[in-house]
């Protein structure tokens, strides 16, 4: 079985901070990492090659220093890492990146499933999936928690809002993966070695089969960001301070109730 | 000529033949966007069984409701709703299409716009109009709620967003309001997957935080699982539903049904009292729209103080019993 996962690497944005004074994002020193959603689905494409045979390749699109999340990748267990890189992608939203993506899918594959993490944390978007899905015009299944295949066909546990649903579907199949139950593996010391030596596959525009400049890039994003800022949060509330909680309780009942917050 | 692109759209979402609330949250900003535009406000309403909810829809303020009623969509199934939506969209063309960020509508949303090769903006929490331009300025989250960015669809239409549910609030039902049922036929798509099995969770697992008027949320300041006791107490003498923040759902201290944030759900109730959480900009993002929000924390530098309009620096282990009581004692005095 072949397995493409399609990673991001992504500041963590738990570690993001916002400049007091210029109220702006500090990203200087932020770690990037992996995509925290991508890793489970690599875990997941690791395991079922385990089960099945075959072999994973991992693929992101993004400027050189994305080769660190692939080498992560490849030290925890997928075979053959590539990435896409090029000035003429920048500033691609997210139709433009599935629109390459797919197109890279087509130059590297066949593969019979693709794997996505269900959104990445920097975009939160959740589109690259889907889109990629329509743009080889095979099945998609997003919000997975779990995976199993026979007979060239995927069983996919997916989360809806009161539960789950198994699906069905034939390959070759985009499957988005939510975090599921099992963590994504360690690497030793010995596979992040391995992982550093290993060849990184490097694609350009013009290596890629098929593929209309004029729909990737800014010229191929249909949506452009007007403007950017950070969320205004200061609300100067009733802060009850050093007092008794039977007291600040009883000051918060009152000040509730003049307000008819409580009946 | 090519018939001009007009009209702003709201998918309504129905599950078991009844509408989801979402839905009927968008007519909201869909509303505003038609009077803003002068163009109708339209329901698009595709299910088995549902023709009667068409009413519901134009009470809540559509001007018209196109219905599919047939019995091949009485189930989500991607590729069978993105064509019905391609159909749709084909014979009437509008200029703006608003989804319910669910699990579903997130599935539908990509697959639609890149079908229709056109922009779509995940999860807005503020839709407006762009005076300048004339086009919708989706305003939504980025990097866990740190960020906000407004995005604009200026060359291809229709513009499409999706929209989480509970960042707007569900409008009055007015009964005299008069609108148009369309009924629309379509041929169903072959689907591409197929429902092998449907699996509910335990009603203990389940939450409509998305709906509740009082929230009651707990952190990691509660220190270990048991103590969501204190939660679960306060949020029964108050009616309101229990929530918590990414940290206590990742310690496995309670399950991620009750997560609010940005990677959780988003929350607009009227009061909100958050126990023990700090405040990180990713819980932030997703309850900083309820009316009222009330803080319990020891840390007086904690940043859900700077969104609370109301703050008890102290020890929640003091606090919220004292409050229980405190409430009490206020209901018999009233």
């Amino acid at each position: 079985m072949n397995i493409l996962v399609c990673i991001k690497q992504v500041p963590d944005t738990s570690e993001i901070k916002i400049d007091p004074v210029t109220n702006t994002l500090i990203r200087a020193g932020v770690p990037s990492i992996v995509n925290p959603f991508d890793t489970y689905a690599l875990e997941m494409a690791v395991q079922l090659k385990e089960r099945y045979g075959g072999t994973v390749t991992v693929v992101t699109m993004g400027p050189p220093q994305a080769r660190d999340a692939l080498k992560h990748c490849l030290s925890v267990g997928a075979d053959r890492a590539v990435l896409m890189t090029d000035r003429a992608v920048g500033g691609s939203d997210t139709l433009a990146t599935s629109y390459i993506l797919a197109c890279v899918a087509r130059t590297l594959g066949p593969f019979d499933i693709i794997f996505c993490g269900k959104q990445a944390i920097d975009g939160d978007t959740g589109q690259v999936g889907p889109e990629m899905a329509e743009h080889l015009g095979i099945a998609q299944i997003t919000y997975s928690a779990g995976v199993d295949c026979q007979d060239g066909q995927v069983q996919v546990r997916r989360e809806v809002d009161d539960g789950w649903e198994i699906i069905g579907a034939d390959m070759p199949v985009v499957i988005t993966v939510n975090k599921t139950q099992t963590e994504p593996r360690m690497a030793t010391l010995m596979s992040k070695m391995a992982a550093n030596r290993a060849v990184i596959q490097e694609l350009h525009c013009a290596d890629v089969v098929g593929m209309d400049m004029e729909r990737v890039g800014l010229a191929g994003s249909p949506t452009k960001v007007k403007r950017t800022f950070t969320p205004e949060r200061s609300k100067h509330g009733v802060k009850l301070e050093g007092m008794q909680a039977p007291d600040a309780a009883r000051e918060l009942v009152r000040l509730l109730g003049e307000k008819r917050l409580i009946s | 000529m090519e018939k001009k692109y007009q009209d702003i759209w709201v998918f309504l979402e129905t599950k078991d033949g009844q509408l989801k609330n979402v839905g009927l949250e968008l007519l909201v900003p869909g509303r505003r966007l038609a009077d803003a535009t002068g163009e109708r406000l339209v329901a698009v309403l595709i299910g088995d069984g549902v023709t009667a909810l068409a009413d519901t829809a134009i009470a809540c303020g559509a001007d018209r409701v196109l219905v599919v009623d047939n019995p091949a969509y009485g189930r989500y199934e991607t590729e069978r709703f993105t064509r019905a939506m391609e159909e749709l969209i084909g014979r009437h063309r509008p200029s703006a299409l608003l989804i319910g960020a669910t699990n579903n509508g997130r599935d539908m949303g990509p697959r639609l716009s890149c079908r229709l090769r056109t922009g779509l903006t995940a999860d807005c929490t503020g839709i407006d109009l762009d005076e300048e331009s004339g086009n919708v300025a989706w305003t939504r989250p980025a990097f866990g709620g740190n960020l906000m960015a407004t995005i604009l669809c200026p060359n291809t239409r229709p513009q499409i967003g999706t929209v989480r549910p509970g960042v707007f609030k569900k409008p009055a039902a007015d009964p005299q309001r008069k609108g148009q049922l369309l009924r629309e036929e379509l041929e169903p798509a072959a689907p591409m997957t197929r429902l092998l099995e449907t699996i509910h969770l335990d009603q203990s697992e389940t939450v409509d935080l998305e709906n509740a008027e009082i929230i009651v949320s707990g952190g990691f300041g509660l220190k270990g699982p048991e103590n969501f006791s204190y939660i679960r107490d306060l949020a029964a003498v108050l009616g309101g539903q229990v929530g918590s923040s990414r940290a206590a759902v990742d310690a496995g201290w309670i399950p991620h049904t009750h997560q609010v944030g940005q990677t959780g759900k988003t929350v607009s109730p009227k009061i909100y009292i958050a126990c023990g959480i700090s405040g990180a900009i990713q819980h932030l993002a997703g309850m900083s729209g309820s009316d009222t929000i009330i803080a319990i924390n020891k840390d007086p530098e904690a940043p859900i103080f700077d969104v609370a309009d109301y703050g008890i620096v102290g020890d929640l282990f003091e606090v919220i019993p004292a409050l229980i009581q405190e409430i009490q004692e206020y209901r018999t005095k009233q």
